[in-house]
């Protein structure tokens, strides 16, 4: 018998029994959330399931995110009903202003072990804390918000080995878009992708972070990442290092297959429309010098105050070019009060750059940032669907920060390793 | 029995449920009016009660919103068909009592008459003469299909039981 996967431990910690991948599983939930599109559905089922109660209140969190603030009457009033409803229950509430569902969550109340259950595809996120975090429908976050628990079966894991060290100008985010440009869409259907070797060891957490957020672009079920000495350094960092514990698969852990990078090899990447497997190295012709209306640094998967801080190394001194809008979202109120103090607004403002207040903002394309018929956008966000920032008449190159400042200053799609 | 709308490989969640109708999440019936409408505009206004949606690979790709499957049932959808499903989407059908069927489409046109017995794993596409067949679901989720959904399962247990899963 080989060992255990992370996801194989914390599932049978959860569950109560040891479980192997294809087992079916009942688990203890530790943190359940919604956000205000997934949110008032959930609770509309919890009404109907005469389940009005959160099992564990202060593990339990309504964020209100995704229209914050609300543009419409109707999402208004939703919000309306989602306060009553935490006021109700006992449940917390992060509201308008504090940010984004994931990076909230991740900054304030995932720990390592724990199963996390959000009703938004990028709860995946949590991973990154050495956590099993999976999104799912309103009506499953509705009984594992009153219940407490959850139904799963336990996934097969892809291993993602990778060594080397990152070049100048080439990010965390280069290797999840070169990984989903490989495996394809779905090529992690239903399962765990978990990272590990050198390369990770010694990557930041808000690095880390983007590796977990992309999982579900694969169509992965998760993307687990040990627990370790930065893990408890980011937990101390937000005065909570009594949360930390180690996390690490074993050694013999039965993997369906370890896939190898060396990150030294990679390469700034691009992810065209319409889907997130569409991805060429930024020098390709189709991408390169391609004119931007739009550039876009938001969302879960890359507006933290350190992604801010990359953008703005690159942006020091530079203008945003004629004919190129600059929209900042920070992902959290963490993110925009730091980036903030630290000066960072200045420096975006005197570019050019609109900044917005901290929430989902276009990346889902509600609103704040909707692109017009026929533009270019190039977002630091994860999806580039049809019609997904509010537009199908428009496009949605995804790249990391770096990327996203060196087309901002040029005006087109610009190799940041040529600035500077 | 009831026509085939056929669609490509993966048809995402922004195709089936658009961002820009955020709004009317909590107006299901008025959302239900754009379902599939980035796809083919004129799904929502021809499709009938008991009409088929046929997919390729990876249906139901993005995001967690289980409107989207909500509005397809609402839309008189009698089954979803497709090689393959997005995970999050899949169990979300289940859950909403929507069947969610993995089959080999390829076969399947647009506009064909198509049946389907869920008991016996069979969809007949009577305008080819052909049945297809296909496996039966996990345990856990035939019983909450069967039940009519995860709401009438925990109203029926009271909780999350699924013994003999």
């Amino acid at each position: 018998m080989p060992g255990q996967t992370i996801v194989e431990k914390i599932l049978s910690r959860a569950s109560g029994h040891t479980v192997r991948a294809g087992d079916i599983a009942i688990a203890k939930v530790d943190l359940a959330y919604v956000q205000d599109g997934t949110g008032p559905l959930t609770f509309r089922q919890m009404e109907k399931m005469g389940l009005v109660k959160a099992a564990n209140p202060s593990r339990s969190v309504v964020f209100i995110d995704h229209a914050a603030p609300p543009a419409r009457k109707e999402l208004a009033t939703d919000h309306v009903y989602l306060r009553e409803f935490a006021a109700k229950t006992g449940m917390v509430l992060s509201d308008v202003g504090e940010g984004v569902c994931h990076q909230v969550a991740f900054e304030k109340y995932v720990r390592p072990g724990d199963v996390v259950i959000g009703a938004d595809s990028h709860t995946v996120m949590g991973g990154a804390m050495g956590a099993f975090a999976t999104g799912m429908g309103s009506t499953d976050v509705a009984v594992a918000l009153a219940l407490g628990k959850t139904w799963l079966r336990v996934p097969e894991t892809l291993k993602f080995e990778i060594a080397g060290k990152f070049a100048k100008g080439v990010y965390s985010k280069d290797l999840i878009l070169k990984v989903i440009g490989e495996i394809k869409t779905d090529g992690a259907t239903y399962k765990a992708m978990e990272w590990g070797g050198p390369a990770i060891a010694s990557m930041p957490m808000t690095e880390r972070m983007v590796l977990s957020n992309m999982a579900i672009e694969a169509g992965g079920k998760c993307g687990p990442q040990p627990s370790d000495v930065e893990t408890r350094r980011y937990l101390k960092e937000h005065g909570r290092e009594d949360d930390w514990k180690e996390i690490r698969p074993d050694p013999d852990a039965g993997y369906e297959e370890v896939r190898e990078h060396d990150a030294s090899e990679l390469e700034p990447m691009v992810a065209r429309p319409p889907q997130e497997d569409n991805v060429v190295p930024v020098t390709d012709p189709s991408v390169k010098d391609l004119k931007i209306h739009q550039v876009y640094l938001g969302s879960c998967t890359n507006a933290r105050y350190e992604d801010i801080q990359v953008f703005c190394d690159y942006m020091k001194g530079e203008k945003v070019a004629k004919g190129t809008r600059l929209i900042v979202v920070p992902a959290s109120k963490e993110a925009y009060v730091r980036s903030m103090r630290e000066g960072l607004f200045d420096l975006l403002l005197e570019a050019g750059a609109t900044i917005n207040p901290p929430g989902c903002g276009a990346c889902p394309g509600v609103h704040m940032g909707v692109p017009g018929d026929g533009e270019n956008v190039l977002s630091t966000t994860n999806r580039n669907y049809v019609g997904r920032m509010g537009n199908p008449a428009a496009f949605t190159y995804l790249a990391s920060p770096a990327t996203a400042a060196a087309t901002a200053i040029h005006g087109a799609i610009t190799d940041p390793r040529e600035v500077k | 029995m009831g026509r085939a709308w056929k669609f490509a490989d993966n048809v995402s969640t922004d195709l089936i449920a658009p961002g820009r109708y955020y709004h009317l999440r909590s107006n299901l019936p008025e959302l239900a009016k754009h379902v599939l409408e980035d796809a083919r505009p004129e799904f929502a206004a021809n499709v009938k009660p008991g009409d088929f949606v046929v997919g390729g690979r990876n249906f139901g790709k993005g995001s967690s919103r289980e409107h989207a499957p909500v509005i397809i049932r609402l839309a008189g959808t009698r089954a979803i068909l497709a090689k393959s499903f997005a995970r999050i989407f899949y169990r979300n059908c289940i859950n909403i009592g929507l069947p969610a069927v993995v089959v080999d489409t390829d076969r399947i046109d647009e506009g064909d008459d198509l049946e389907i017995d869920l008991e016996k794993g069979i969809v007949s596409d009577r305008t080819k003469g052909i049945r297809l067949t296909f496996p039966a679901l996990p345990a856990v989720m035939a019983r909450i299909l069967e039940e009519g959904g995860l709401v009438e399962y925990i109203r029926n247990h009271g909780d999350l039981v699924l013994s003999g899963a």
